[in-house]
């Protein structure tokens, strides 16, 4: 009996000696894997203007209901997007986010991105929610913030020669895709139809939301 | 509150009306004779009904047994689950399919990615798809490491609540490991999504193999460390052996499976038995033990972490080449480069994530052998994109019917190390 509790107690001192696997937290931080689901952030182009076009998909394809989305019209004297709409507000309700990470994969213009800050801890609700400003990423170095008057598209977004009228050759925004389309008509009415949907559904929740 | 009616309660003896509401819902909340022990006198000493949780660090989340006691003896629990009532199943119902994988892994926490896997492999029946080999090794792989991954929460819990306090942090020292790859391959330590229908959510990333690897590397070594600090302790083998004892009659009439039932000496694994995915392809053994106690049912888990380990080792080995998710793309979304290209792509994205995916009518039911039993989905759909009804077997609420077989007649510190050795999940008791 007593040769077994050596036993014992000789494997737990073996440990004395080893490296410690423990991180003194807040002055050492756990680097995270490439594909971590952190704290949101709403992209921009390299020329200052948002990604978000306020299409709601990330607002559908949420299942916790966090996202809230108003878009709103571009004009060419005061533009927020390249495309047609922005969003003119976005929120996140981070108390109800569960980071599952489907608005980033739903989102057509790699617009949300989930990053790798994990701390979003706060002392009351209300600070919970995000807003667009706490979400959007600063401009570039050397690019103007939104609204930009007087827009006129600047050369990465001018359309291309080639032989598809919406092509546009760039560098790969954000580092992920390569081209981007604009969309063309059919498209166009394809997600107007689907996007009354998603904002009818939008509406029945914003009470709870609230 | 205000000074003045602080004050004036003082003096005047008044309660202030939010106090008084206060204490009548404490009370309606917890009546008192289920609270405080009682007596009752009989002609030997008396009987005393005493309740154990549901905040007890051994009822291993909120689990509350109502013991009715002589002395050190428990002569009849009486377990009152539903304090972790989450409204899982229901919730299901409001959600399209690709958003329930978002939910499954919260059903049973502590092998997130079983879930997971058994609801999506219950959607698959009804679509009448079959993931790519790729995504069926990978799951295995993956499933096998989150056995083990229950099973060290298991071990170190166990071992925590009969007073080994080492194995409890070496043992989530390696689970670490475990959570490091899920955070690899989907982003998240627990609650991954990671599985979507006719595949994976993304292929594995570089590196995967190698941290496998090294978790094939360390593991076994460890393994056989935490035996050498329990299997012969005298300690606990007075503390297991015998204790919690069930014939294997018993345990079949009451349903139960997984270690709870092979420890009885029943070799019954669904990956033997009813094999699915692709675990016909793998070699391995189904450890069963002989008397029932806590003991056999310890030692039954352990081998089973080194058969998982067998598995990985050759899963790892032979993982195919080729996509990781069909290639159908009403039911899973084109890659997001395509979209940029194509526009029948972004018509297809765009209706999956705002619609989701129909699912013909019909209902389906896919199980696996979790870590703590057979898991299964029973889904029924009525042909739209929610399904109609989801019912989860869970296999930590069978299994705690065994709780009063085992453990009536005997000492309460033993039910301590009865509830660990069921290992029951509480998330998955209440869903
Ligand atoms: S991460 Fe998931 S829950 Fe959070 S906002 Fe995005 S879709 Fe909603
Ligand atoms: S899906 Fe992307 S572009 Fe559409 S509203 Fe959401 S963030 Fe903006």
């Amino acid at each position: 009996m007593l040769g077994e509790m050596l036993r014992g107690l000789g494997t737990t001192f073996k440990h004395i000696f080893k490296k410690p696997v423990t991180i003194s937290y807040p002055d050492v931080k756990r680097p995270v894997f490439e594909r971590f689901r952190g704290r949101h952030e709403l992209k921009r182009h390299p020329n200052g203007l948002e990604r978000c076009i306020g299409c709601s998909l990330c607002s559908a394809a949420c299942p916790a209901d966090a996202i809230y989305v108003v878009p709103a019209e571009n004009n060419n004297e005061v533009r927020f997007s390249p495309g047609e709409r922005y969003a003119e507000v976005y929120e996140i309700n981070m108390i109800r986010c569960i980071f599952c990470g489907f608005c980033e994969e739903a989102c057509p213009v790699d617009a949300i991105v989930l990053e790798h800050n994990y701390e979003i801890s706060s002392y009351s609700r209300e600070a919970m929610i995000y807003t667009k400003e706490m979400l959007l990423v600063p401009p570039p170095p050397g690019a103007q913030d939104v609204p930009q008057r007087g827009f006129a598209p600047p050369p990465q977004f001018m359309p291309s020669p080639s032989s598809h009228p919406n092509r546009v050759e760039g560098p790969p925004p954000g580092g992920r895709i390569t081209t981007y389309v604009a969309a063309d008509e059919e498209t166009t009415d394809y997600v107007r139809a689907n996007l009354m949907d998603a904002d009818r559904d939008n509406k029945i929740d914003d009470e709870d939301y609230r | 509150m205000g000074v003045i009616e602080n004050v004036s309660r003082w003096i005047l003896g008044r309660e202030a009306p939010e106090e008084e509401l206060e204490r009548e819902h404490l009370e309606r909340l917890q009546p008192k004779d289920q609270l405080m022990p009682t007596w009752e006198e009989g002609e030997e000493g008396g009987k005393m009904v005493l309740s154990m949780g549901p905040q007890h660090p051994s009822t291993h989340g909120v689990l509350r047994l109502e013991l009715e006691m002589e002395g050190e003896r428990v002569l009849k629990i009486t377990p009152d689950v539903g304090y972790l009532h989450t409204g899982i199943e229901k919730t299901f119902e409001t959600l399209r399919y690709d958003q329930g994988t978002a939910l499954t892994p919260r059903i049973d926490y502590l092998s997130p990615m079983n879930n997971t896997w058994c609801f999506i492999m219950a959607v698959e029946k009804l679509l009448e798809i079959t993931p790519p080999p790729r995504a069926e090794y990978v799951r295995v792989i993956l499933g096998e490491l989150t056995r083990i991954n229950s099973h060290l929460v298991w071990l170190a819990t166990h071992a925590l609540d009969i007073g080994a306090m080492s194995v409890f942090l070496y043992c989530f020292r390696e689970r670490e490991m475990i959570l490091d790859i899920y955070e690899m391959v989907s982003g998240a330590r627990m609650m991954d999504s990671y599985y979507r229908a006719g595949g994976l959510a993304w292929d594995i990333p570089p590196g995967f193999i190698e941290a496998v690897q090294a978790i094939l590397d360390i593991l076994p070594a460890r393994i056989d460390e935490y035996e050498s600090l329990l299997t012969r302790n005298p300690i606990w083998m007075e503390r297991t052996q015998n204790v919690g004892a069930i014939s294997a009659e018993k345990a079949l009439a009451l349903s139960a499976t997984g270690p709870a039932l092979r420890a009885t000496g029943v070799p019954w694994d669904l990956r033997k038995t009813m094999p699915y995915s692709v675990y016909e392809a793998f070699d391995f053994e189904i450890p069963v033990g002989s008397r029932g106690d806590v003991y056999d049912r310890y030692l039954v888990r352990m081998e089973e972490m080194r058969q998982s380990l067998r598995i990985i080792e050759q899963g790892i080995r032979v993982i195919p080449r080729g996509p990781f998710r069909i290639d159908n793309h009403k039911i899973a979304p084109p890659p997001k480069e395509e979209i940029y290209l194509s526009m029948e792509a972004l018509i297809h994205h765009f209706k999956l994530w705002t619609e989701g995916f129909r699912v013909p009518p019909g209902e389906a039911y896919a199980a696996i052998e979790s870590p703590r039993g057979e898991l299964g989905f029973y889904v029924v759909s009525d042909g739209s994109a929610k399904p109609c009804r989801v019912h989860v077997r869970g296999p930590s609420f069978i299994n705690l019917q065994l709780i009063g077989p085992m453990s009536e007649g005997g000492l309460v510190a033993d039910l301590v190390a009865v509830i660990a050795s069921l290992d029951p999940v509480l998330g998955e008791v209440d869903r």
